[in-house]
């Protein structure tokens, strides 16, 4: 039943709204990363073209992955996250749940992201813009989704912030590959993105279901 | 008895490796295309088969663990510890096989490194059971050994992909060789000294393997003990 989706999700969203803190320290950290990125290549024209698709994405996934952890750890604190084990709902219900949350709170950061990062390396998308979103909501479907499921499987770990990205990052490679390359490509205009696309289709719906089903084992996990 | 036994294999172990070398080294012809450099290929590919093979056993074992755990926790400790010694010797292995490869390439490419499909695919699944490795040191307990396997069975998805890599897309990295395209294959005088260097390193992984298997089994009985000890003092 959807329901216990909608409760989790109404009480992500509603704490967020409340506290602003993973938006806030995302955007920030993602700002800063471009920023950063922006100094030590200082890219014009073409050249900007080139590497754009690749810095956002680094940016988003660096900003990820700082606001994942701090999601569990809201459920570990007073006990949260025991409690929800005992309960009988599903625990899949609550981990796809975190997943839409965290969804809305990245694009959130990269739709105000976007206006900043055109301006920086004046970047005039050569490609079909559509596409550059489609690319965009799917590399960070595969992120976001990812990056919950080893997030819950790290929190109880002792380096836990050190341990999430080095978790994430080697599985998240083969989608990242492809949402720089189709981001890339889209931008130059200079080739065809389809098979990227489908690549990170197929990613994102291999490993949104083996998240899934695993996601139990690892909530229970003792 | 069993000592002697131990000791017999090992010295086969390494008199079949000394065999392996000489054949590889001194017995197999030049290739006709590659020449000398070709000689790699007795090491590099039976790292790979011993690697793959080796995470396939980490797999059964973290399955085997998830399935046990909670029905039967004396098997399923078994089962953890294959699946903790596969992956550890399959890393290295792997990370010979990465070592192998660059400098083959080298010397036939021209470049140590390319982003073609099997190489990257390849990188993706050391990086993996590194991080897998790493997991296993950070976090303690029953906990760990569940979050473990769940992500060894994560990064045993990427084995039949690293595979078959060369067979779904144009690579860089030479094309199968066994089973492949027509017209591949390998002659007879270079076949044998491959077999003999595919068993050495065989026998030799195995053996790393069982050892390391009874290392882990050691360390969890002692594990168990002091946890027994100190459930009887408080």
């Amino acid at each position: 039943m959807m329901s216990a989706l909608w409760i989790h999700l109404q009480k992500d969203l509603r704490i967020e709204w409340r506290s602003k803190e993973a938006i806030n320290s995302m955007l920030f950290f993602a700002l800063l990363v471009v920023v950063l990125f922006s100094l030590a290549f200082d890219p014009e024209g073409e050249f900007a073209r080139k590497i754009a698709g690749g810095v956002l994405t680094v940016a988003i996934m660096f900003a990820a992955v700082s606001s994942l952890n701090q999601a569990w750890a809201r459920e570990i604190r007073h006990q949260v996250l025991d409690a929800q084990r005992m309960a009988p709902s599903p625990g899949a219900e609550m981990f796809l749940a975190k997943v839409i949350a965290n969804f809305l709170f990245v694009t959130v950061v990269q739709a105000v992201l976007a206006p900043v990062f055109v301006v920086m390396y004046n970047l005039r998308i050569i490609g079909q813009a559509w596409e550059l979103a489609v690319v965009l909501v799917l590399g960070t479907w595969a992120l976001v989704a990812n990056g919950t499921f080893f997030a819950a499987l790290s929190i109880r770990s002792r380096n836990r912030e050190l341990l999430l990205p080095l978790i994430l990052f080697p599985i998240f490679i083969p989608a990242l590959l492809a949402m720089v390359q189709s981001a890339t490509s889209i931008i130059t205009g200079e080739s065809d993105p389809t098979l990227w696309i489908k690549l990170l289709v197929g990613y994102d719906i291999i490993f949104t279901t083996v998240s899934l089903l695993l996601f139990e084992v690892v909530l229970h996990a003792e | 008895m069993k000592k002697n036994a131990i000791g017999l294999y090992a010295a086969v172990t390494v008199a079949l490796m000394v065999w392996g070398f000489y054949l590889a080294v001194f017995v197999a012809p030049n290739d006709a295309m590659q020449g000398e450099i070709f000689r790699i290929f007795y090491y590099h590919v039976p790292s790979w088969a011993v690697a793959f093979t080796f995470f396939a056993v980490s797999f059964i074992g973290s399955v085997g663990y998830l399935a046990t755990r909670h029905n039967h926790p004396g098997r399923a400790q078994i089962f953890d510890a294959l699946a903790l010694s596969g992956a550890e010797v399959a890393v290295v292995f792997c990370t010979v096989g990465l070592t192998t490869g660059p400098i083959w390439g080298r010397r036939a490419w021209g470049i140590w490194w390319t982003w073609d499909p099997r190489l990257t695919t390849t990188l993706v699944l050391w990086l993996i059971y590194v991080s897998y490795l790493l997991l296993r040191r950070f976090a303690a307990g029953p906990q760990m050994q569940t979050l473990a396997a769940v992500l060894g069975i994560f990064g045993a998805l990427d084995v039949p992909i690293v595979y078959m890599s060369t067979r779904w897309w144009a690579t860089q990295h030479p094309a199968p060789v066994f089973f492949g395209a027509p017209g591949s294959g390998m002659a007879w005088p270079m076949l044998r000294v491959f077999f003999w260097n595919l068993g050495a390193w065989f026998a030799w992984g195995l053996m790393v393997l069982v050892i390391r298997y009874r290392v882990e089994r050691h360390r969890q009985k002692i594990a168990e003990c002091e946890a027994e000890a100190a459930l009887h003092e408080a």
